[in-house]
C-alpha cells in the first residue's frame, strides 16, 4: 500500500504481437488497431489480494491432488525458483497458478479428445503462493508432449502453463514454461510466436540435479521476472 | 552500458485449456475451496446489484468460445481492498455459445493519477487460445454519460469515434439491471484494447 510508483512500460518487443500467421488461431483474434498507451491509474497499480488460507494442503502437489488416493503415473519432478520484479526485488505471497497434460499428453479438460488415456490419479491443476523472498514450488509428473490442429499435426513440447497475478492488475502475466533439451520446443510454433530468441530461452526451465528429491523426484528450476515498479523521486509533482 | 534490469517473462497464450488452472470446475474438475468465480457481490454487499455480460467476437464475426475473462473493480464507493469485497472476478465463456457474465455492484467514481475523477469503469482482461498476450480493454457505463464525456482515459483515445466501442448500454434482465459488453477482436468496431 505504501508504494506509489508507476509500473515499468511493458517491453512488447520481448513478447510475442498479437498476429502471428504461424499459429493460425491468432489470424482471426488478433487487434488490427494499435493498442492505446496511458499511464497507469491507481486501479491498475493495485490488484487483487489472495489470502494464503485460499490453499489447501495438497494445491502445489500434483501427484496427490487429484484426491482419489493415488499417485500421478510419470516422471516425478519438482519445480521450483523464484518470482522477481524486473528490478530485481522478490515478489512476495503471490498466487501462482499452473495446469498441465497427463504424462501421455493428455489434459483433463471437457474439450480435449486426445487418444492418449486420462490418468485416474492426475486432475493437473495445482496453486501455490511465493514466500517472503519470492520463492515458489510444487511437485509434480513431467507432462507428455501432444499433437494439436495447426500446421497439420503439429507437436507441443512438454510444457506446464502458468499464472501470476503479482502486485498490481498491469503485472499480471499468464504463460507457458518447457524443458531443457526438449527438441519439440525449437519446432513449435506457439514458442515461435516470441520473436527474440533470447526471451524464448527465459521460457525453459532448467535441470537442477542438486536440488532433486534423491530416489523420489528430479528437480527443474524456473525463476519467473513480472514488471518492475519505478522508484517515486519526486512525489506530487 | 545502461543500468541493466531483469527482463520480464514473455507470455504465451493462456490456451483452450486455460480452465484446469484457473476455473477448475468449468474444465470438468471438482471444484476447490474458495474458488474465485464469476460472482463479485453477495445480498449485503453496499451498492446498486448488477449483472455484466457479453461475448469475445472474431474477425470472422464468431464468437471465441473458450476465451476466459477476467474483471476488476472498484466497489461502490470507488475503493479498491474494500472489506469483503475483492473487485476481482473470472468468468468463462459458455463452451456452446461464447456467453459470459458476472454478477457484481456498480463501482464508484475513483480518481485518475491527477486527481480528477474518472467515470465509473470495470478493467478487463481476455485470454483465449490464438490470444498471445491478453488484452486489456475496460467496460464504462452508458448511463453515466457526463461522467463518461469527462473521463480522462476515454478523452485520451485520439479517434473519438472508437470511445464507444468501451461504453454498455443498461437493459434489464430478469428485473437485475444488466449491461452488454461485446468485445469485437478485429473489423470496424474493434474494441479498444490498452497499454498501460
Ligand atoms: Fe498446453
Amino acid at each position: 500500500m505504501t508504494e506509489t510508483g508507476d509500473f515499468i512500460r511493458r517491453d512488447r518487443g520481448r513478447h510475442p504481437p498479437a498476429f502471428t500467421p504461424g499459429y493460425k488461431t491468432s489470424v482471426l483474434r488478433s487487434p488490427k488497431c494499435a493498442l492505446v498507451s496511458l499511464e497507469q491509474g491507481p486501479g491498475e497499480k493495485a490488484g487483487p489480494v489472495f489470502p494464503r488460507s485460499m490453499l489447501a494442503p495438497l494445491d502445489n502437489d500434483l501427484i496427490r491432488n487429484f484426491g482419489t488416493g493415488g499417485e500421478a503415473i510419470g516422471e516425478r519432478i519438482v519445480v521450483h525458483g523464484r518470482v522477481l520484479d524486473e528490478c530485481g526485488r522478490p515478489v512476495r505471497n503471490t498466487l501462482i497458478e499452473v495446469w498441465q497434460a497427463n504424462a501421455g499428453g493428455r489434459y483433463r479438460h471437457k474439450n480435449d479428445g486426445y487418444l492418449a488415456p486420462l490418468d485416474p490419479n492426475f486432475g493437473g491443476s495445482g496453486r501455490c503462493m511465493t514466500d517472503d523472498e519470492g520463492r515458489y514450488f510444487f511437485r509434480t509428473i513431467r507432462p507428455g508432449p501432444y499433437p494439436w490442429r495447426n500446421n497439420g499435426s503439429d507437436w507441443r513440447p512438454a510444457h506446464i502453463h502458468f499464472s501470476l497475478f503479482g502486485e498490481a492488475f498491469v503485472q499480471r502475466l499468464i504463460s507457458q514454461f518447457y524443458f531443457e533439451g526438449d527438441p519439440l520446443i525449437a519446432k513449435c510454433p506457439i514458442v515461435n510466436t516470441i520473436p527474440d530468441p533470447a526471451a524464448r530461452e527465459a521460457l525453459i526451465a532448467r535441470l537442477d540435479l542438486a536440488q532433486q528429491m534423491p530416489f523420489d523426484a528430479l528437480a527443474y528450476r524456473f525463476d519467473i521476472v513480472l514488471r518492475g515498479r519505478r522508484q517515486t523521486f519526486f512525489e506530487n509533482l | 552500458m545502461p543500468v541493466e534490469y531483469l527482463k520480464e517473462t514473455p507470455s504465451q497464450t493462456g490456451g483452450p485449456y486455460v480452465h484446469i488452472g484457473t476455473m477448475p470446475a468449468v474444465a470438468g474438475l471438482p471444484v476447490r475451496s474458495q474458488e474465485t468465480l464469476s460472482v463479485l457481490a453477495g445480498a449485503t454487499t453496499p451498492g446498486e446489484r448488477i449483472r455484466i455480460e457479453g461475448v469475445v467476437w472474431d474477425g470472422s464475426g464468431h464468437p471465441v468460445k473458450d476465451a476466459l475473462v477476467e474483471l476488476w473493480q472498484a466497489d461502490s464507493t470507488g475503493s479498491h481492498h474494500a472489506e469483503g469485497f475483492s473487485g476481482f472476478g473470472r468468468a468463462a465463456a459458455d463452451f456452446a455459445t461464447g456467453e459470459w457474465s458476472f454478477e457484481t455492484v456498480k463501482p464508484g467514481s475513483l480518481p485518475w493519477r491527477d486527481g480528477r475523477p474518472q467515470a465509473p469503469h470495470v478493467s478487463i482482461l481476455i485470454f483465449a487460445r490464438g490470444i498471445n498476450i491478453h488484452l486489456h480493454t475496460r467496460m464504462y457505463f452508458a448511463d453515466e454519460s457526463a461522467a463518461n464525456a469527462e473521463d480522462p482515459v476515454l478523452r485520451s483515445i485520439e479517434q473519438v469515434g472508437r470511445r464507444a466501442t468501451l461504453v454498455a448500454e443498461r437493459t434489464r434482465k430478469n428485473g437485475v439491471p444488466t449491461y452488454r459488453f461485446d468485445i469485437r477482436l478485429q473489423g470496424d468496431a474493434e474494441t479498444v484494447f490498452f497499454d498501460m
